[in-house]
């Protein structure tokens, strides 16, 4: 029978291939079988697959310091897994090769079918097949006026309905198709080639964005050049001249708590210029609302305090306001830690073995529990104070490797060459003094923002081709391909007005999953026949 | 904004409430099965799947009525304590002042009540399949103590990175995409059921005791395996939104629209697992059985990615309140 057609994903018979084929056949036999549903639907599990170790184990584009600890944690293991880029599963090369498979052979599904799809909307509906009553749907009516009115009746009925519609006229008969639900398989195709097309915007935003991150005090600022991010990545294909002139300051930073110290809110006032030497704008930078300027965005991604200190050296001179950015370490009470480090120090004549640091604990709001020890218990600067610890010697700035700046180099300690000289507990206004007569002084706090700039070229492309994948997911989904066939015979001569009878014969065959069809096909001969239906 | 705490307290009764009255449904539906297997239910079944392997199977007529009324109170239960769901999280919402979905138990919570809504769906739409709330209700009631026991968190107001429409947005499509392929997930198992069953009657393959015990009430096979497909053409467009509208607000939230947390990379092995089963549904040889059991497999992955991820892999997602 003509009219069942074979799915467009049901396995295509393999015949054994002969001994000696040329590498072009086999290329062929290759080619359909990465194309084939089947290997689809094993790609699409596999990519799940692979993406679950991504999810578990730490990701060094996530969380570096995960990874280390990972790695101190795990000796053993640790170094097998980064041999299988376990660490960096989703810029794996077999993570990669599992999805661009997985895309050639949707591309190697798509293709063909939309090709095949443009034939089917450019031909007629397929003509009406001899016996009706073998699809799934069928229905005979006899009605009372002449063969070609009853045709007009039904072509009329099914073309208000929007149905794409055919009338041929053999001998006598009338035969009409009517077909509809193309959208269907649209849908298909744009939600698969949408997918594509989102791939590209991503690989095109990869190679062509760019990202910086940087620390930001109260009254201090930054311009978007590379060498001033305290962490930079960028892609290959963006260059150190394609970054836009952005400068901004941190003008003051604020936050708001509820009662039971959930932060409601965090804003960062920011000037700004968009070129050097610009005309000068302000915006209240806020998290869900970054600034979006020129094709780069600037997000607020953390905060936290940055004491500062006046260090008085014995020969009198002065070092005011300096001030160093501390990390949370309590994301409440924003008790915090870090490191000033002080390598030069006025006067003629001193060494590098005259440096100071100073290690500190920073709680913007302290409690007396009595002995000595400083306790956070508000995450706002109601009284802040700081717990210090003075050392003396050489800092090992100049050895050439990079140090944490929030963190002393503990091996210049072990080594002896900085050693500890004081230490107490300061709020603000006061001060502690070393053997050596120097003055350190807790002047209070500043804010500071952590602030991140991003680019990405491709995200609007993304954005479109998902909304476009979801459009035509949604057709492929709420559209149902069905066909009605209608054949108009004369009624056989027997009865008194046999010119002006004829019989409608109705077919219907779903060509999608439809369980609604059956109702919609009684209503649809209903229509055809109804009006002109004999009473009987 | 402080919390209403008298509103907070009503909330969280009605969600007790919730409870009880889905409880109650279980028994009535629990009833009309057990008396069903001389009356309504069976003759139902045998009517999809021709003469019932055992003797005769119409009953006293009284013991037909007593499961009856017991499966209009399972019904009664169902509506009553959906209602009473909507009123607890809809108290929560006014106590709070924002969304009634921020944390782990609310949104457990309104995930249980998409899903029984989900059914009363199915319900309309087919209405022979009334006692199948029994199978849907118990996973509800145990999501329900769960949440109340494991995940309960005080009625509190957002944290910053939370202040957004887009948490109505993306969450509400969360919520009402999971709660139906949770009951999609549910008509899958029972399809397996079903299927192993008929199985067994045709082919010379004895099926297990619990399913020749449980098989013959259930609706035929094709049936279960259409609606279960159906609930999930209808959430996985939805799930999709979802994770366009999460990508758009981790756009303006953290600066990147697609950053692989664990919570973001779960969806998309959620999304391609349901991806699956609508390609497996289409496609010789993996329809039927294999299809439901992807079914299943994509909603033990939600509920992975929503108890693991969140509770035990630290991520951006950490919005829990548990400490």
């Amino acid at each position: 029978m003509t009219v069942v057609e074979a799915l467009s994903t049901a396995p295509e018979p393999v015949a054994p291939l002969p001994r000696g084929a040329g590498p072009i056949a086999l290329a062929r036999r290759w080619w359909r079988a990465l194309t084939s549903m089947r290997t689809a639907l094993v790609l699409l599990f596999l990519l799940a697959v692979a993406a679950v170790p991504g999810s578990l184990l730490p990701q060094r584009s996530l969380s570096q310091s995960n990874v280390a600890a990972y790695f101190a944690e795990h000796p053993d293991l640790a170094p097998w897994l980064d041999r299988l880029r376990l660490f960096d599963v989703f810029s794996s090369p077999w993570f990669a090769a599992i999805y661009l498979l997985l895309f050639v052979s949707l591309l190697g599904c798509i293709l063909p079918r939309t090709r095949q799809h443009w034939r089917v909307v450019r031909q007629p509906p397929p003509s009406v097949p001899a016996r009706l009553d073998r699809l799934p749907l069928s229905q005979d009516t006899a009605v009372d006026v002449p063969t070609p009115e009853a045709a007009d009746v039904a072509v009329a009925r099914l073309r208000a309905q929007r149905w794409r519609v055919v009338r041929r006229d053999p001998a006598g008969v009338v035969e009409i198709s009517a077909e509809k639900g193309y959208l269907r398989e649209v849908g298909n195709l744009v939600f698969h080639g949408a997918l594509v097309v989102l791939l590209a915007g991503l690989a095109y935003g990869r190679l062509s964005g760019y990202e910086g991150s940087i620390l930001v005090e109260e009254g201090a600022g930054f311009c978007n050049s590379f060498q001033q991010y305290d962490t930079y990545r960028n892609g290959p294909l963006a260059g150190a001249g394609d970054l836009a002139p952005l400068c901004a300051d941190l003008d003051a930073f604020s936050t708001e708590y509820a009662d039971n110290f959930t932060p409601t809110r965090f804003r960062a006032d920011l000037t700004y210029t968009r070129e050097l030497g610009g005309p000068a704008a302000t915006y209240p930078l806020e998290v869900n609302s970054p600034l979006r300027t020129d094709g780069v965005r600037l997000y607020l991604t953390g905060h936290g305090y940055s004491p500062r200190f006046t260090i008085t050296y014995p020969d009198g001179s002065q070092f005011t306001d300096l001030s160093a950015p501390f990390l949370p370490e309590d994301p409440t009470t924003l008790a915090s830690t870090g490191t000033l480090k002080l390598p030069d120090r006025p006067g003629e004549g001193v060494g590098e073995d005259d440096q100071l640091a100073v290690e500190g604990f920073f709680v913007p709001t302290a409690a007396d529990l009595g002995d000595n020890r400083l306790v956070s218990v508000d995450p706002r600067p109601l009284n802040p104070a700081v717990a210090i610890v003075v050392y003396q010697g050489s800092l090992g700035l100049d050895s050439g490797a990079p140090q944490n700046v929030f963190r002393l180099d503990q091996t210049q300690i072990e080594r002896g060459v900085l050693a500890e000289v004081a230490s107490g507990n300061l709020f603000t206004g006061q001060s502690l003094t070393l053997p050596d007569g120097t003055e350190i002084r807790f002047e209070g706090y500043r804010q500071w923002a952590a602030l991140q700039l991003s680019h990405d070229p491709g995200q609007l492309v993304v954005l479109g081709a998902a909304v476009a994948a979801l459009i035509g997911l949604l057709g492929s989904l709420v559209v149902r391909r069905r066909r009605i066939w209608v054949r108009c015979v004369p009624a056989p001569a027997d009865g008194p007005q046999a010119a002006s009878r004829t019989v409608v014969q109705v077919g219907g065959l779903a060509r999608s999953d439809n369980p609604g069809f059956a109702a919609q096909f009684q209503e649809l001969v209903d229509a055809i026949t109804g009006p002109v239906a004999r009473e009987d | 904004m402080a919390v209403n705490d008298t509103l907070a307290a009503w909330s969280d009764t009605a969600f007790t409430a919730s409870i009880v009255v889905y409880s109650v449904a279980i028994v009535g539906y629990a009833g009309e099965y057990a008396f069903g297997r001389q009356g309504r239910v069976a003759r139902t079944s045998a009517a999809q799947t021709g003469p019932a392997p055992v003797g005769t199977i119409e009953g006293p007529p009284n013991r037909q009525h007593m499961a009856t009324r017991l499966g209009r109170v399972g019904l009664a239960g169902t509506a009553l304590g959906a209602l009473m769901q909507l009123l607890s999280l809809t108290l929560r919402g006014v106590a709070a002042g924002r969304a009634p979905w921020a944390n782990m138990f609310e949104f457990a919570s309104a995930v249980a009540l998409v899903a029984v809504v989900a059914f009363l769906w199915v319900q309309y739409s087919a209405p022979k399949l009334r006692h199948l709330g029994l199978f849907v209700l118990v996973p509800v009631v145990f999501v329900l103590v769960y949440a109340g026991l494991e995940l309960y968190t005080e009625a509190a107001p957002l944290i910053a990175a939370l202040r957004s429409y887009w948490l109505v947005i993306h969450v509400a499509a969360a919520i009402i995409s999971v709660g139906v392929l949770f009951t999609s997930g549910v008509l899958a198992a029972l399809y397996l059921v079903r299927q192993r069953y008929e199985r067994g009657l045709i082919e010379d393959a004895p099926a297990p005791k619990a399913i020749v015990a449980l098989g013959p009430r259930l609706p035929d096979a094709t049936v279960l395996d259409r609606l279960s497909y159906r609930l999930v053409a209808f959430a996985f467009p939805i799930f999709t939104f979802m994770v366009i509208a999460g990508a758009i607000w981790a756009e303006s939230a953290w600066g990147r629209f697609w950053g692989w947390d664990p919570k973001e990379t779960w969806a998309l092995i959620v999304w391609l697992v349901y991806a699956g089963y609508l390609h497996a549904r289409a496609t010789a040889g993996w329809k039927g059985t294999k299809a439901a059991r992807i079914n299943l497999l994509g909603f033990f992955a939600i509920t992975f990615n929503f108890l693991v991820i969140n509770l035990v892999v630290a991520g951006l997602h950490s919005y829990s309140g548990l400490t």
